[in-house]
């Protein structure tokens, strides 16, 4: 996937569904360090809307980005914390 | 501002009065103060109750669903799990949660048939089949994520022993030796309360 995003890591929950993707990110994010960006593979069309609420209320995260491709919803989370 | 601000009043001669009187009204202020930043300090993390009552397949996920999620969020997380909501937490019975298809509108059968024997482990069946190929996560995923994720889930004391089950009988993690008076401190202390 060409991207103009350089992710430190990518997380696939590529046919999971509500909540895993939210779940799953916060984990891997949790495995970052500050700085370090996350994209997000999901093929859950819910996960545009779960990944941003999550990322508006929780702290020390950034959604930069999120990219609708076919049945295909990428996300990009900064750990800014 | 009038320069003229000296209201007449009977302690307006006392100025001795009126010094305590402001004094008693600045620690007044500062006692506030206080007590307000410490409100400020426990606003920081959001904090959520459940209280899980019902035992049947599909009842088990809302409140796991919404416990790890919550959790995800950094949300401080009890579930209380009461009667058949007990189920959920214990290993053997979690596995074999049925869903109801009598009584239940949804299901695409007359009550008539929905009553035959078997019915509800032919409707169970077909319900975790449809999860399975949906990708959502089992009943089982969902305790250990939740666990995992730091969410509290308890087992109320009183049903474990009016069920005749054992604490051993639970998930480990699960929190056992709690009751009502343990679930209402939770929600009085929480933002958001649910009974499901």
């Amino acid at each position: 996937m060409s991207s103009e995003y350089d992710a430190t890591e990518t997380l696939d929950v590529k046919g999971q569904s509500c909540p895993m993707p939210i779940v799953k990110t916060k984990q891997a994010i949790d495995d970052l360090e500050s700085g370090d960006l996350l994209e997000v593979v999901a093929t859950d069309s819910g996960s545009m809307s779960d990944i941003q609420g999550w990322a508006a209320g929780t702290s020390g995260v950034e959604l930069l980005d999120q990219v609708e491709g076919d049945d295909l919803y990428t996300h990009y989370v900064k750990k800014t914390e | 501002m009038s320069t003229d601000n000296q209201t007449p009043s009977a302690d307006d001669a006392d100025p001795a009065s009126d010094a305590a009187e402001l004094q008693a009204l600045r620690e007044r202020v500062d006692e506030l103060e206080a007590s307000l930043s410490e409100l400020d300090d426990g606003d920081e993390q959001q904090k959520l109750t459940i209280v899980a009552t019902q035992g049947s397949f599909d009842m088990a996920y809302p409140p796991l669903i919404l416990g790890s999620t919550a959790a995800a969020f950094g949300w401080d997380v009890v579930v209380f799990h009461t009667f058949w909501g007990l189920d959920i937490l214990h290993e053997e019975k979690s596995k074999n949660l049925k869903l109801s298809a009598v009584g239940n509108p949804n299901m695409p059968m007359p009550n008539a048939l929905a009553a035959i024997p078997g019915m509800d482990r032919m409707a169970t069946r077909m319900m975790e089949k449809k999860i399975d190929e949906n990708g959502t996560a089992t009943i089982e995923e969902l305790i250990d994520l939740s666990l995992e994720s730091g969410v509290d889930l308890q087992a109320c004391q009183m049903t474990i022993e009016l069920m005749d089950y054992d604490e051993d009988d639970f998930y480990d993690g699960v929190t056992t030796g709690v009751g009502a008076a343990t679930a209402l401190q939770h929600m009085a202390e929480s933002d958001i309360q649910l009974l499901v």
